[in-house]
C-alpha cells in the first residue's frame, strides 16, 4: 500500500529546472532510496516533500492527503519528520530539550512525564541515553546526528527523511549508523533515504529511485538498479558503462 | 512546582510587598523614583518576554504608551481608570496582533524598521484628527493619587512577572527558544512560528498600554508629542539590553541603574541625555551583548576555575 | 500636472539618499540607521559654508565629500568591522549593526545639538521661480534635481560599468561565492559603506537649498531611506531610483490633497502593502 507518492512534481527556480516531472512511490514500512550524482535535485524532492520548498508544480501525497500546499509545520503535524543535510540541531539547549523539541509539537503532542519519557526512548534507541544532559557544543560530529535523529524519531513519524544522513562518517561510524536505520524499520516507518554512500543503499534500501539532471532515470529493486548501465553512466560518465 | 520556583515566587511576592510600602513613607521625590523604576520595569520586562528570545528588537513601547494614555484620555469621563486599563491592555493586544501578522513573517529588519517609526506614524494620524476635530489635547483630571497609581505599576508589574514565569515554562515558551534558536528547525518539528510570534507579541503590547493608561492622570494634559514620545521605545531597548535578557529579572538589574543615571543626566546636564542614548547603546553592542547578567554569568565562570 | 512635477523632483532628490543606505545595506550589509544624520549634517555644511563664507551649495560637495567619505570610511573600520568580524550569521550581524549605527546615530544628534543648537537651519538659495509644463518650481529644487540625476547616473554607470562596481554587485547578490572569485570583501564592504554616506552627505546638501533642516529631523529622513530601499529591492539601483519617485510623487499628492502633515503616514501605507504582498520589493530577489 503506498503511504506517501510524488506525481509530476517539478521545482523551477527562474530558468533553473531542479527538479522535472518526478513521480515516484514509496510503500508502508519500505526504506526507499533516493540517489544519484550531484545536482540531480535529490534534496530539492526531500525539500518540497517536508514543505521547505513549494513545489512549481506537481502533487504529494501522503495518506490521501496532498502536502504540496501545506507549510512545513502542518506537514510535520501529520507525521512527517525529518534530518537536515547539515545538521541542524538547537545550540542553546540541552540534548534531552533537544530531543524534546521534536514531540512537543507534533501529532502526538506530549507534555510532562510523558514527554521526559518519550524523550529518554528516543535517547535510548540512538544510543545517547548517558549523555542526557550535556550541551550541543560538546557533542562529536555523530553524536550531533544521533540527537538530530532522535528529535526525528521521538514524535512516532509514519515518515522519515534521511538528508545524506551518513555523510561525513568514518567507517566504524558508519556501521552503527547504518544498523540504527536498519532498527527504525522495527518502529513500523517508512524512511526515505537521500544518499550518496553505495555499501548504506546496498544493505538499507529496498527499492531505489535514481535522478539525474532533475530526471527520474530509472527506479526498482535496489540490486538491479545499481547494475543498470544507465545508472553507471549517470554516476562515472559514458566509458564506465 | 520546584522547590526553586517556589524560593523564586516568595522571592518575588516578598520584593513587591515591601515595594508597596514605599508611599507610606515619601511621597514626593523617592515615590517618583520608585514610580519611573516600577514603570520601566514593566515595560522591559514585558518587552524582553517577546524580544529576548526571537531577537526581534522592537521600538513599538511608545506607540502602545500612547494607545493607552489616549484609552484613559477619551474615557475617564464615563468609566473608572481601573475599567479603562483592561480595555487599554485589550486594545494594546489586538494592535500588536496586527502589527505582528503584517510584520512578523519576515526578518527581524522589516519589524524593527516597522516599529520604529511607528510612534511617529500614529502621532501624526492622531495630530491630524485633533486638528480635525478642533481639540488638541484632552485634560485627564481624576482623583486618583499618586500613591495609587504606584501600586497600580506595582501590581502590573507583579502580572508581568508571573505571566513571564508561566510562559517560560509552558509550551508557548518553549516554542519561542527553539525559534529563536533555528526558526527552520522550529518549523519541522511543527511550531506554527508566525503564529506564535505574534501570540507573544501580544504580551508587550498589552502591558505597554496598559502603563499608558495608568499614567495618563499623572500626565493630566495628554496630547500626541506627549503621549507617543519615541524616546521610551529607546530607553526600553536600552534598559532591557543592559539588564540582559536570559533570565526574567535581567531587565530590572538594567532599569535601576539606567534611572537613576537617567535622572542625573537630566537635571545636570539636559542637552546631553541623547548622547547618553547614544553611548548606551555602543556599550550595549560591544561591552554587554548579553547585558549586566551576561556578565555576572561570565564572571561565575571564571571563578569557578575556567571549568567549562 | 504640478503635483506630479513637484513629486518627481522631490522623488529625485530622495533617489539619492536612499541610494547611499542602499550600498550601505546592499552590499555593506549594514542597516545604517544614522544615514539620516549624516543626511542632516551634510545639510549642516551647507548652511555654514554658504551663510559663512558664500560657498554656492552646489559646490559644498567638494568640501563635503571627501570629509564625509573618510568618516563613514573610519566608522566602518573602527565601529563596524569588529562587528561583522563576530557575527555568527546574518541574523545577528543585522540585529548588532541596528543596534551600534542607533548609536551613532543619537550621539550624531547629540554632537549637533551641541554644535549647532536645537534650531531649525535654513537658508535661502536660487529661490526664483522657474517654469516647467506652464507651472512654477523653485529653481533650488530643479537644481538639487538635476543634480540628483547626475549623480545617481554616475553611481548607476559605476555600478555596472567599472570593475569595483561590478565587484559590489556581486557582493549584493551572493556574498558567500564573492571571496571565491577573488573579491577582497572586506575591504570592498568598507569603500561601500564610505561611499554611501558620502553619497548621503551630498544629498543632505542639496536638500538643505529648499527644506528646514534640524538636529533632529534626521529620523524621517532615515526612515524613508528605509522604506524606499526596501521597496526597491536591496541591492537594486534602479529599484531605488523608481521606488523614490514613487514615494516622492505619493507624499506630494498626499501633502497636496490631503494633509501635509500626513506624509509618514502615506509611506508607511505603502511600505504596509509591499511587506504585505511583495516583501523583496519591486526588482528584489525572493531570499531562499
Amino acid at each position: 500500500m503506498s503511504e506517501l507518492s510524488v506525481s509530476g512534481l517539478t521545482k523551477r527556480f527562474g530558468g533553473l529546472v531542479a527538479v522535472n516531472d518526478l513521480s515516484f512511490s514509496v510503500n508502508q514500512h519500505e526504506i526507499l532510496g533516493l540517489i544519484g550524482p550531484n545536482g540531480s535535485g535529490k534534496s530539492t524532492t526531500l525539500n518540497m516533500i517536508s514543505g521547505s520548498l513549494k513545489p512549481t508544480e506537481g502533487i504529494v501525497n501522503f495518506r490521501n492527503r496532498e502536502l504540496q500546499d501545506l507549510p512545513a509545520h502542518k506537514i510535520s503535524r501529520l507525521g512527517v519528520s525529518r534530518t537536515f543535510q547539515l545538521v541542524r540541531t538547537l545550540p542553546s539547549m540541552s540534548v534531552v530539550e533537544n530531543v524534546m523539541a521534536g514531540a512537543v509539537f507534533g501529532h502526538k503532542r506530549l507534555w510532562g512525564k510523558r514527554l521526559q519519557q518519550a524523550a529518554s526512548e528516543a535517547l535510548e534507541r540512538v544510543g545517547m541515553a548517558d549523555k542526557r544532559g550535556a550541551a550541543i557544543s560538546q557533542l562529536t560530529y555523530i553524536d550531533t546526528k544521533r540527537v538530530e535523529l532522535a528529535r526525528a524519531m521521538v514524535s512516532d513519524p509514519r515518515v522519515l527523511l534521511l538528508d545524506e544522513w551518513l555523510a561525513g562518517l568514518n567507517p566504524s561510524e558508519l556501521e552503527i549508523g547504518i544498523d540504527l536505520i536498519h532498527s527504525l524499520r522495527e518502529q513500523g516507518v517508512t524512511v526515505v533515504l537521500v544518499e550518496h554512500v553505495m555499501d548504506a543503499i546496498r544493505s538499507l534500501c529496498d527499492r531505489c529511485v535514481v535522478m539525474a539532471s532533475g530526471q527520474m532515470i530509472i527506479e526498482g529493486n535496489t540490486h538491479d538498479v545499481l547494475q543498470h548501465p544507465e545508472v553507471i553512466k549517470a554516476y562515472l560518465g559514458d566509458d564506465d558503462a | 512546582m520546584t522547590s526553586k520556583e517556589w524560593r523564586q515566587l516568595t522571592l518575588l511576592l516578598v520584593a513587591v510587598a515591601l515595594m508597596a510600602l514605599i508611599p507610606l513613607g515619601d511621597d514626593g521625590y523617592w515615590l517618583s523614583i520608585c514610580i519611573s523604576i516600577v514603570m520601566f520595569t514593566a515595560l522591559a520586562t514585558s518587552w524582553s518576554i517577546f524580544s529576548g528570545p526571537t531577537h526581534y528588537i522592537s521600538l513599538a513601547s511608545a506607540a502602545f504608551f500612547g494607545i493607552g494614555s489616549y484609552v484613559t484620555a477619551l474615557g475617564f469621563e464615563s468609566l473608572s481608570l481601573w475599567v479603562l486599563v483592561p480595555i487599554a491592555g485589550v486594545m494594546g493586544a489586538l494592535i500588536a496582533a496586527l502589527i505582528g501578522l503584517a510584520t512578523l513573517r519576515l526578518s527581524g529588519v522589516y519589524f524593527v524598521i516597522f516599529t520604529l517609526g511607528l510612534a511617529e506614524l500614529i502621532r501624526q494620524i492622531t495630530t491630524w484628527v485633533q486638528n480635525a476635530s478642533g481639540q488638541k489635547g484632552f485634560y485627564v483630571l481624576t482623583d486618583v493619587t499618586e500613591s495609587q497609581l504606584y501600586w497600580a505599576l506595582l501590581g502590573l508589574c507583579l502580572f508581568v512577572f508571573l505571566l513571564g514565569g508561566l510562559i517560560e515554562r509552558s509550551r508557548l515558551g518553549f516554542a519561542v527558544r527553539i525559534i529563536g534558536d533555528d526558526e527552520a528547525v522550529a518549523r519541522h518539528v511543527g511550531i506554527n512560528t508566525a503564529l506564535t510570534k505574534v501570540i507573544l507579541f501580544m504580551v508587550p503590547g498589552a502591558v505597554a498600554a496598559m502603563v499608558g493608561a495608568i499614567l495618563a492622570p499623572r500626565y493630566v494634559y495628554i496630547e500626541p508629542s506627549l503621549a507617543f514620545a519615541p524616546i521610551l521605545s529607546f530607553q526600553v531597548v536600552i534598559m532591557a539590553l543592559l539588564g540582559g535578557t536570559g533570565r526574567l529579572w535581567g531587565p530590572l538589574v538594567g532599569v535601576v541603574p539606567f534611572t537613576f543615571l537617567w535622572e542625573f543626566l537630566s537635571s545636570t546636564f539636559p542637552n546631553q541625555t541623547t548622547l547618553l542614548l547614544g553611548v548606551a547603546f555602543l556599550v550595549i553592542v560591544f561591552v554587554l551583548p548579553q547585558g549586566f547578567i551576561g556578565l555576572f554569568a561570565s564572571i561565575k565562570r571564571r571563578m569557578n576555575g575556567g571549568r567549562a | 500636472m504640478d503635483i506630479l512635477i513637484t513629486g518627481i523632483l522631490l522623488g529625485g532628490t530622495y533617489a539619492l539618499i536612499a541610494m547611499g543606505l542602499n550600498l550601505q545595506y546592499g552590499v555593506a550589509r549594514i542597516m545604517n540607521l544614522a544615514n539620516g544624520e549624516m543626511l542632516v549634517a551634510g545639510g549642516f555644511a551647507a548652511f555654514w559654508f554658504y551663510v559663512n563664507q558664500a560657498l554656492s551649495p552646489l559646490l559644498t560637495w567638494v568640501l563635503v565629500a571627501p570629509v564625509a567619505f573618510l568618516l563613514n570610511w573610519l566608522i566602518y573600520q573602527i565601529i563596524l568591522r569588529p562587528l561583522v568580524k563576530r557575527a555568527k550569521n546574518r541574523g545577528m550581524l543585522e540585529r548588532d549593526s541596528i543596534l551600534a549605527t542607533f548609536g551613532l546615530s543619537f550621539i550624531g544628534v547629540g554632537v549637533m545639538l551641541a554644535s549647532f543648537g536645537g534650531d531649525y537651519f535654513s537658508y535661502s538659495f536660487a529661490a526664483t521661480p522657474v517654469v516647467i509644463f506652464g507651472d512654477t518650481f523653485g529653481l533650488n529644487r530643479v537644481l538639487s534635481f538635476v543634480a540628483a540625476v547626475i549623480l545617481c547616473g554616475a553611481v548607476y554607470l559605476w555600478m555596472h560599468f567599472t570593475r569595483i562596481g561590478m565587484a559590489m554587485r556581486a557582493l549584493a547578490v551572493e556574498p558567500r561565492s564573492a571571496g571565491l572569485v577573488g573579491i577582497k570583501v572586506s575591504k570592498l564592504a568598507a569603500i561601500a559603506f564610505a561611499l554611501g554616506g558620502t553619497i548621503t552627505a551630498v544629498g543632505g546638501s542639496l536638500i538643505s537649498t529648499y527644506l528646514t533642516l534640524d538636529a533632529s529631523t534626521g529620523v524621517v529622513f532615515t526612515l524613508k531611506a528605509l522604506i524606499i530601499v526596501i521597496m526597491g529591492g536591496v541591492g537594486d539601483i534602479r529599484g531605488t531610483i523608481i521606488a523614490a519617485l514613487m514615494l516622492g510623487i505619493i507624499e506630494t499628492l498626499v501633502a497636496s490633497l490631503i494633509d501635509p502633515g500626513l506624509t509618514l503616514a502615506a509611506a508607511y501605507l505603502l511600505f504596509i502593502l509591499i511587506l504585505l504582498f511583495r516583501p523583496q520589493g519591486l526588482f528584489g530577489r525572493v531570499r531562499s
